[in-house]
């Protein structure tokens, strides 16, 4: 009987070889007919791919179109041919900066509205109405005012990370138990004191959550808003291998997005355990 | 009851604390305001133990809330040592009843937040080692890198109270510190506070609901009647000798008089004192009642049969 982690490693590898299995077979042209492709679209991917095979690729053409991108990731040949790790980078750049400025406007604002029952009730309806706001829809509104689209793309990180953090935050500080509270006061800890060994230990849990779930809302983000405002980063690759017609690089793309994002949660989720504390 | 001579030394600051005339009151949800306690007069002397007993509801711990500062009286005024009381202290230390240990702190890490708090300019291993020191004094030496969250109800309590006495407060305050503990543990930590503030001549307020932890423990037992409106009905003299033992107490002769006069007040006096008063009640002054004779120990043995006591008790 081997351990319920090597047995479920097991099972992912199946069935991980399983879907490439139907992957493969899904994409092998049949011999008798050829695939029947709509017009519109085969004018859209070009005449040329009209033919007896298939346009979509295969998981051995995506691999072998991996390991290229990964052995040699970071060449700069040009604004339109640039390695995917460069690419990577520079999404990776943008949300650390966006998040990073979310997290220095978050969390300190959280904590003080969280501090004031007053603040918390009057900012609410605010918080609440820009939360749901899709991201995106603040990019004509960033392009127009900022007029740089990397800035842009930056402040649409900032601007859809803010929330969820914010009112973590607030809600974490708000919500100290008063019996810890009432401790520091017994001993005259002082304000600065109190915020730092007292508020923000209790509270950290609940601000690690906002913070993770940003992180999630930033990388999908990036990926959309560099589809619009091109050049560079991981979005603009994905677009780019699309406008070139290589759904390989696309497939390719799309899996390093889903890599990045899952380190970037990982991480959070490391910190997160780091403060949480058992009651 | 009888009046005898206590035989202790009175002691040098009768008033050291002072509650003076303080109300607590609260608005009602329909209106006006509900009066949980007015006018309520106490004097604890230093050096004192004293329990307050009295039913669920009538304010004990808005008392030793204002006593310990987190809450202001509605009217009235605390004087501790000579001068009003405005806020928290860490002349007094609060022992609270869910124990309130910083969850993410060790053992040590919660005594040493204490006494750092208590001497900001001491060194770390100064800090550490007096924390030390009273994390051995309360039993607990080897549990010092463990989180609250791995300790037994009984350890937990223990390090609220090496918290609260490494501070060296003038005045320990405890609002029902056993009362979430098994019988067990109970004995052993009441030995344990005993031991401690009779060694140290500390002066402790305590709220209880439990008659035996108040005879075991306390020089002066404050009967609360019931709520709203609650009053100081008497103060009981303890009678037992300072130096009583846990398992030779229910033998003194003046034991159960003691007992069954708590007793019976919670059970019926806490509830008509308010509309018997005995002549001359002065809320200022409530009465300071002593218990138990050798010349009556004939009737006061524990023969009294008091039924309705017995199955009343709380
Ligand atoms: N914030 C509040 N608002 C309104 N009423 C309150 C509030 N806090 C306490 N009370 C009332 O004050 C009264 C006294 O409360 P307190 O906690 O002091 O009682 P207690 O004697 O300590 O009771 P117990 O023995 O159950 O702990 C109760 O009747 C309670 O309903
Ligand atoms: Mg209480």
């Amino acid at each position: 009987m081997k351990s319920l982690g090597v047995r479920a490693g097991i099972l992912s590898v199946v069935l991980f070889l399983a879907f490439c299995l139907v992957w493969q077979i899904a994409v092998t042209p049949s011999a008798s007919s050829g695939p029947a492709l709509d017009p519109e679209y085969a004018k859209l991917m070009g005449i040329t791919t009209a033919g007896s095979q298939s346009a979509m690729p295969g998981p051995l053409e995506v691999m072998q179109k991996l390991w290229v991108a990964l052995s040699d990731p970071f060449y700069d040949n040009g604004p339109n041919d640039k390695g995917l790790g460069l690419q990577l980078l520079y999404s990776i750049g943008r949300v650390a900066i966006g998040y990073g400025l979310a997290v220095l406007v978050a969390v300190p604002l959280g904590f003080l509205i969280g501090m004031s029952p007053l603040a918390y009730r009057a900012l609410d309806p605010f918080i609440q109405v820009l939360k749901p706001i899709s991201p995106l829809a603040w990019m004509p509104l960033a392009l127009y005012t900022i007029k740089d689209s990397n800035l842009s793309a930056i402040f649409v990180i900032f601007i859809c990370s803010v929330w969820p953090m914010l009112l973590n935050t607030a809600f974490g500080v708000g919500s100290v138990r008063k019996e810890w509270l009432n401790v520091a006061r017994t001993l005259e800890v002082g304000a600065w004191r109190r915020a730092f060994t007292v508020i923000l230990p209790a509270a950290a849990p609940t601000i690690l959550t906002g913070m993770r779930i940003s992180i999630g809302i930033a990388w999908l983000v990036i990926v959309a808003a560099e589809m619009l405002v091109g050049g560079t980063g991981i979005g603009y690759f994905v677009w780019n291998e699309w406008n070139n017609l290589s759904i390989s690089n696309v497939i390719v793309g799309i899996l390093m997005i889903g890599v990045v994002g899952m380190v970037l949660d990982l991480i959070l989720a490391r910190l997160q355990r780091r403060v949480t504390f058992p009651e | 009851m009888a009046e005898i001579d206590t035989k202790t030394a009175v002691p040098a600051d009768p008033k050291f604390i002072s509650i003076e005339g303080i109300a607590r009151r609260y608005p009602k949800r329909e209106g006006g305001v509900t009066t949980i306690f007015e006018n309520l007069w106490l004097q604890v002397p230093r050096g004192e133990f004293v329990c307050i007993i009295g039913h669920s509801g009538c304010g004990k711990t808005s008392v030793l809330n204002i006593l310990a500062g987190l809450e202001a009286p509605s009217e009235g005024a605390v004087i501790v040592d000579g001068q009003a009381i405005s806020g928290p202290s860490l002349d007094r230390a609060v022992i609270f009843q869910g124990h309130a240990l910083l969850p993410w702190r060790s053992v040590l890490g919660n005594v040493a937040y204490a006494v750092s708090s208590r001497w900001r300019k001491a060194g770390k291993t100064e800090v550490e080692e007096r924390s030390r020191r009273f994390i051995e004094l309360v039993g607990l030496k080897g549990s010092e890198q463990k989180k609250p969250a791995e300790l037994s109800g009984g350890m937990r309590q223990r390090v609220g109270i090496a918290r609260a006495l490494s501070i060296e407060p003038k005045i320990l305050l405890m609002d029902e510190p056993f009362s979430a503990l098994d019988a067990l543990t109970r004995g052993t930590l009441q030995d344990e506070v005993r031991r401690i503030c009779l060694s140290t001549g500390q002066t402790v307020v305590m709220i209880t609901h439990d008659v035996d932890e108040a005879i075991y423990l306390a020089d002066k037992i404050v009967l609360m009647t019931n709520g709203p409106e609650a009053m100081v009905a008497e103060v009981v003299d303890n009678p037992l000798p300072k130096d009583r033992a846990r398992d030779s107490i229910h033998r003194h002769e003046d034991y159960y008089t003691v007992r069954n006069h708590l007793v019976d007040f919670l059970v019926s006096r806490s509830r008509t004192f308010r509309d018997d008063k005995p002549a001359g009640y002065d809320t200022r002054r409530p009465p300071t009642v002593r218990l138990g004779s050798a010349a009556k120990v004939a009737d006061a043995a524990n023969t009294i049969p008091f039924p309705a006591a017995a199955n009343g008790r709380d």
